[in-house]
């Protein structure tokens, strides 16, 4: 199959502003960026599908754990009250507020745990190139989904909740909420170590079909430590 | 190394925004797709300016709701009390977590605001055919992507202090409307900011000799 067009050949265009470039050798951990608007292109990642399974699938068993243990308490005058993060959702919806509590349900529960789960099935996947199409499907729900998957703001709001009602009652951190704040930082890693152009090549295309022919000299981007 | 600086789309060439592989659409017109993942490809975003022009006039008009309307209900055998947004600020304020109250008026009261003013900015500037600061105007989109998601602090605030202050007849707090308002001037800028093709910036200084 020719990859003319594609990464193989090293051209690619910058996603903020269009310019055509073609990438000169990358040392690992360096990163070559537009020559025009300075925009990162591509950073050159060691043993990129290896970390992120390993990663993806510590996420993975965190995210389960940190979504069925109780997350905060609450006692005030001998009554107790606990909440998941599902709790939230749920309080949100019985008290009407169904928009509000679907996107609290999407951004806290759903995104992180197809962000999680598109990925992981995909370096699995990637195990064995060309993977077949419906792996470049998940790969593509991943992207789409990320800006989406709030746990580290969700993480933060608990904390101005938990500040809030310290003044009117005492607060019990539960397990959950330590487990979240692993998994901000496992999620952040997962995404660092992950090459979405790496997994591409390896994906089998939809419509194989001829390449468009080589432009010849094109910009060079800067490449930065 | 003399190359001249041209555009993927100067050499008839679409970048996926999916996968990121050039290919060359056939002339003509019809609908394109990506031969590696099947998105469907386009030089620009379609409509970018109306598309984007149309959520930050719909979010503008949402933050009004959403600063004046409470968020927050709370009842007492005392009476009942209500919260804005920025009341909640304010109420955080205290020798001990002021820090925390500058990070809930930032995410909440500067971001939105601020990612509008950015938009249009970039909206207008664009529209009227600048070739100033380009660098500087990437960098500020690329800025307001970054930090946008941000603004949802609020929304989960509010929820769990709902979810966790349930002692009746004692004590309980209930949302208000002004959290839909708000949690849709969020979902909408955000929309918005994807719908903005940075890469508009930069298509007048390549028709420059």
């Amino acid at each position: 199959m020719s990859h003319v067009s594609g990464f193989a050949s090293r051209l690619l265009a910058c996603p903020d502003c269009d310019l055509l470039q073609r990438l000169p050798p990358v040392r690992v951990g360096a990163v070559a960026c537009c020559a025009r608007c300075h925009s990162p292109l591509w950073r050159h990642k060691a043993d990129s599908l290896d970390r992120t399974l390993a990663l993806s699938l510590a996420a993975a068993v965190l995210l389960l754990i940190a979504n069925t243990v109780p997350m905060l308490g609450l006692s005030v005058a001998g009554r107790e009250t606990f909440t998941t993060v599902f709790g939230g959702v749920l309080a949100m919806w019985r008290d009407g507020q169904n928009e509000v509590a679907m996107l609290v349900l999407f951004t806290a529960l759903i995104a992180p745990a197809l962000e999680v789960g598109c990925l992981l099935t995909v370096v699995l996947a990637l195990r064995q190139p060309p993977a077949p199409p419906w792996v470049g499907t998940l790969l593509r729900g991943y992207e789409l989904v990320r800006e989406w998957s709030m746990i580290e703001i969700m993480l933060l709001g608990v904390l101005v909740a938990l500040i809030k009602i310290a003044e009117l009652a005492t607060v019990i951190p539960g397990l959950a909420l330590f487990v979240l704040g692993t998994l901000v930082f496992l999620l952040a890693a997962m995404a660092a170590v992950f090459d979405p152009h790496e997994a591409w090549e390896r994906i089998e295309w939809v419509h194989p079909g001829s390449a468009p022919a080589d432009p010849g000299a094109v910009a060079i981007p800067q490449v930065r430590r | 190394m003399s190359a001249a600086p041209l555009s993927a789309m100067a050499l008839g060439l679409a970048a996926c925004e999916v996968c990121g592989l050039l290919s060359r659409p056939p002339a003509g017109g019809a609908a394109a797709h990506c031969p590696r993942c099947g998105e469907r490809l386009h030089f620009r975003r379609p409509a970018s300016f109306e598309r984007t022009w149309a959520l930050v006039i719909a979010a503008l008009i949402l933050y009004i709701p959403a600063n004046l309307l409470p968020v927050l209900k709370t009842y007492t055998p005392l009476g009942a009390r209500t919260d804005t947004i920025l009341q909640g600020v304010v109420e955080l304020w205290s020798p001990t977590s002021w820090p925390l109250a500058i990070v809930v008026f930032v995410a909440s009261i500067t971001i939105p605001l601020g990612k509008l003013i950015a938009l249009a900015y970039l909206l207008i500037t664009v529209q009227r055919g600048s070739l100033k600061s380009n660098v500087q105007r990437v960098r500020l989109y690329r800025m307001v992507k970054f930090i946008g998601r941000w603004s949802m602090l609020d929304v989960f605030v509010d929820t769990f202090i709902v979810a966790l202050i349930q002692l009746k007849p004692l004590m309980w707090v209930e949302p208000g409307l002004g959290v839909v308002f708000f949690a849709g001037v969020v979902v909408l800028t955000m929309v918005a900011v994807n719908s903005f093709d940075p890469r508009l910036i930069w298509d007048l200084s390549q028709q420059e000799p």
